[in-house]
């Protein structure tokens, strides 16, 4: 409207009017995001407690120092590393490319009913999902039923490979979202450039190694942290198939969290360990951010 | 107006009121000072995630309706958790920690009282109980457990209790040529007919312990502490009352180990595959035991629960083919049996908005027919003692006799709030000698590990064999 420019004392003013509409969701953040948050890192250097005391102690760093000499929490962090690794990095991530790839090969139908297939266990809830693992692997089980008619060895797959059968559980449930975001990557190779290379003689293996993972780097990488945090978190999967058990070798860190949490009522301890496990996430992400970054340089 | 009440809920429940308690009409702790121009109570309560097991809810709607119709213009709304039992207890706390989430009447397992006390959860009753004439009518031990020892003061008007012993299957015991009835005098006597089973009874699992940490409190209470406190050291095995401290290193504890240790690589209990599982507990109940593929199992007095008519199992013949016996004690010592009790009660949350009219709606439910009723439908041991000799009460179920009579040799758990980590860690040692990952020594040390870091190494006392 005018033309006069604004004058340089206002400028400031101008500014927080422009902020004004920004400051509800602040306050939104800050109350509902960043409280919560807060009280956490709080609540894990107190010794909180659900039930057995009423008040409530500052503690310092022991609740982290009683993690690190606990053997079950090592084991938690050991099986959770061996989950992640296992199920989200090299089964979801891999198993999606492959299954985005073929699909790309495939007639229209055999992709549709594909697709409707894979999506559909990921659009299931966890703990459906994993109730439905759970009488896939359990004695009496699918699994074995299948077994049985092939005259193979039978297992009780739970109690004596419980961690390989929640790993095959979690890429079941989560493989789906990998192969959406690897469908749309795909999708943007230029044919041109799959086309010059064929012609250059590149084998199938070539083309995939040299020009099409290339293109679609960083999609990998940010897939790569996707499922990892994702899968960082699985508590539900586990919890229905096996409870952590037997003993704890299946325990990950979040089913030890809340065993620590809310059945020995030690809340202080058990938001420590979330706090342990937020900083394993975060490790991994630095790591994919990085890669990204230096894929951007 | 109390007599009026009492009448409708004797209808209610369908039960021939011989009722004597009646003459409870005393004013109640009502003039406490609380306002009471709210006239709605919040009633929690645990509903089993086995589905079919609705026996508190049809017990207590009748009730409900009852008390409503005797006290116009209030409101009972039942709130019933549907949860596993450790998930139950975490749901209840987590309820009543805000005043925007604390029911007015909460159910309570009574092992768990006592914690919650000291958490500032639970308001004392002595104030009502004092002008309660029906309270003179409570078991003592069951009193007992419902007072926090630092005030002595008393938290919960406890429902009902339950005991523990031997199940065994008359037919299977009559084919494997041992006596019936059967009435073990030392642990050993429990090996030598289950070793027996073994040989003589081919595709029948002799005998069932509980273990395991996915056993849960299953695990500690009817398969180790049925043990435990069966060996010399009894009461003091597991805590220490006079010194207040928590035992480790103790000879008694590796002797119950042992026990589970020896059934089960012997291969005279489920194998570790099974009992480890999830939910065996009710593999137990609806198939193992009806299908006579169990010869004896370590279990409450509940179990006829699965059996009746309106059961997850109805199994009529079980009357004629389970018999019970008491757990011998180790070596047959003195007073030769032994018994665990644990039991459920009404309290009201410190942060009750309505407490007085919480105590009146308990107080309907705790007369004399009322009780007699609940205990009889639920198959649970009597609290009350005009309950317990209450003709309805014992004939309700031919076992309730049996099971009243072991609450003279039964046993409460530590009612601490450490308890539940030292439950922990006795199924994490069951577990270990179960899988046979660790020697019962080994096990036994990490238990005193696990208590001592649980408890702190202060609160700990080494026995003295």
């Amino acid at each position: 409207m005018s033309s006069v420019p604004a004058a340089p004392s206002r400028a400031p003013l101008r500014g927080l009017l422009r902020g004004l509409p920004l400051l509800p969701s602040l306050v939104l953040l800050l109350v509902f995001l960043a409280g919560p948050i807060g009280y956490c890192v709080y609540y894990a250097f107190t010794d909180l407690q659900l039930t057995g005391a009423s008040g409530t102690n500052f503690v310092g760093l022991r609740n982290f120092t009683r993690a690190f000499d606990d053997p079950d929490f090592l084991n938690a962090v050991e099986l959770t590393l061996v989950f992640v690794v296992g199920s989200a990095v090299i089964g979801q991530n891999s198993l999606g490319l492959a299954l985005a790839a073929l699909m790309e090969k495939a007639s229209k139908p055999v992709r549709s009913i594909t697709g409707a297939v894979v999506v559909a266990a990921w659009v299931l809830p966890e703990v459906v999902a994993g109730y439905l693992m759970y009488a896939f692997f359990y004695q009496q089980g699918s699994l074995n039923a299948i077994l049985r008619l092939l005259h193979l060895p039978q297992q009780n797959w739970l109690y004596t490979l419980p961690i390989l059968a929640v790993c095959i559980a979690n890429v079941w449930r989560g493989t789906a979202f990998s192969m959406l975001v690897f469908s749309a990557a795909l999708s943007e190779v230029p044919k041109e450039l799959v086309e010059a290379a064929e012609m250059d003689g590149a084998g199938p293996w070539q083309r995939l190694w040299r020009v099409t993972l290339p293109v679609i780097r960083r999609a990998v990488l940010t897939n790569l942290m996707l499922v990892t945090l994702q899968t960082l978190s699985v508590f539900g999967l586990i919890y229905t198939m096996t409870r952590g058990g037997p003993g704890n070798s299946s325990q990950t860190l979040p089913v030890f969290m809340y065993q620590q949490a809310f059945q020995n009522s030690l809340i202080g301890y058990g938001t420590a360990v979330a706090l342990v496990l937020l900083a394993v996430g975060g490790v991994f992400s630095a790591v994919y951010i990085r890669m990204l970054k230096v894929e951007e340089d | 107006m109390r007599k009026a009440l009492l009448g409708a809920i004797g209808v209610a429940v369908a039960l021939v009121s011989t009722a004597s308690g009646c003459g409870s009409g005393s004013k109640s702790g009502s003039d406490s000072g609380q306002g009471g121009s709210e006239k709605t109570i919040k009633v929690v309560y645990q509903q089993q995630l086995n589905n079919s097991n609705k026996v508190q809810a049809n017990y207590l709607d009748p009730m409900v309706t009852a008390f409503e119709k005797a006290n116009p213009g209030t409101t009972v709304k039942l709130i019933p958790v549907t949860a596993a039992e450790n998930d139950y207890y975490t749901k209840i706390q987590l309820m009543m920690r805000s005043p925007a989430t604390a029911p007015d009447l909460v159910y309570e397992d009574t092992a768990i009282i006592n914690s919650d006390v000291a958490a500032g959860y639970l308001r004392p009753l002595d104030g009502y109980l004092g002008s309660w004439p029906d309270w003179s009518q409570y078991a003592d031990p069951a009193k007992a457990a419902m007072k926090y020892a630092a005030d002595g003061k008393t938290y919960g008007v406890p429902d009902n209790t339950d005991t523990r012993g031997i199940w065994y299957n008359k037919e299977i015991f009559t084919r494997a040529g041992l006596p019936v009835p059967w009435q073990p005098k030392t642990w050993d006597d429990v090996l030598a007919a289950a070793r027996t089973i073994k040989a003589k009874a081919p595709g029948v699992t002799p005998l069932n312990l509980y273990t395991g940490i996915a056993g849960g409190e299953q695990s500690s209470m009817q398969g180790f502490e049925m043990l435990l406190y069966g060996t010399p050291a009894a009461n003091s095995a597991l805590y220490d009352a006079g010194q207040q401290k928590w035992v480790v290193g103790s000879q008694s504890f590796k002797d119950a180990l042992d026990f589970v240790h020896t059934v089960y690589s012997q291969g005279l209990a489920p194998s570790a595959q099974q009992a480890l599982g999830t939910d065996f507990a009710s593999a137990v109940a609806t198939q193992l035991i009806p299908q006579g593929k169990l010869a004896m199992d370590i279990d409450g007095s509940w179990m006829p629960n699965n059996w009746i008519r309106t059961g997850p199992q109805p199994w009529p013949e079980w009357e004629s083919t389970m018999g019970m016996a008491a757990m011998p004690t180790q070596n047959g010592q003195a007073p030769g049996k032994v018994s665990m009790s644990g039991g459920w009660a009404w309290s009201i949350p410190a942060k009750a908005k309505n407490p007085d009219l919480a105590w009146k709606f308990l107080q309907s439910l705790e007369t004399e027919s009322a009780s007699a009723a609940w205990n009889s439908v639920n198959a649970t041991i009597a609290v009350r003692k005009d309950v317990a000799a209450d003709p309805s009460y014992l004939k309700a179920l031919p076992t309730n006799e049996f099971f009243s009579a072991l609450v003279a040799s039964t046993y409460y758990r530590p009612g601490l709030p450490a308890y539940t980590q030292v439950s922990s860690a006795i199924q994490k040692a069951m577990e270990a000698v179960t899988t046979g990952q660790s020697s019962v020594a080994q096990a036994a040390g990490a238990y005193d590990d696990g208590v001592s870091s649980a408890v702190g190494a202060d609160k700990t006392v080494h026995s003295t064999p």
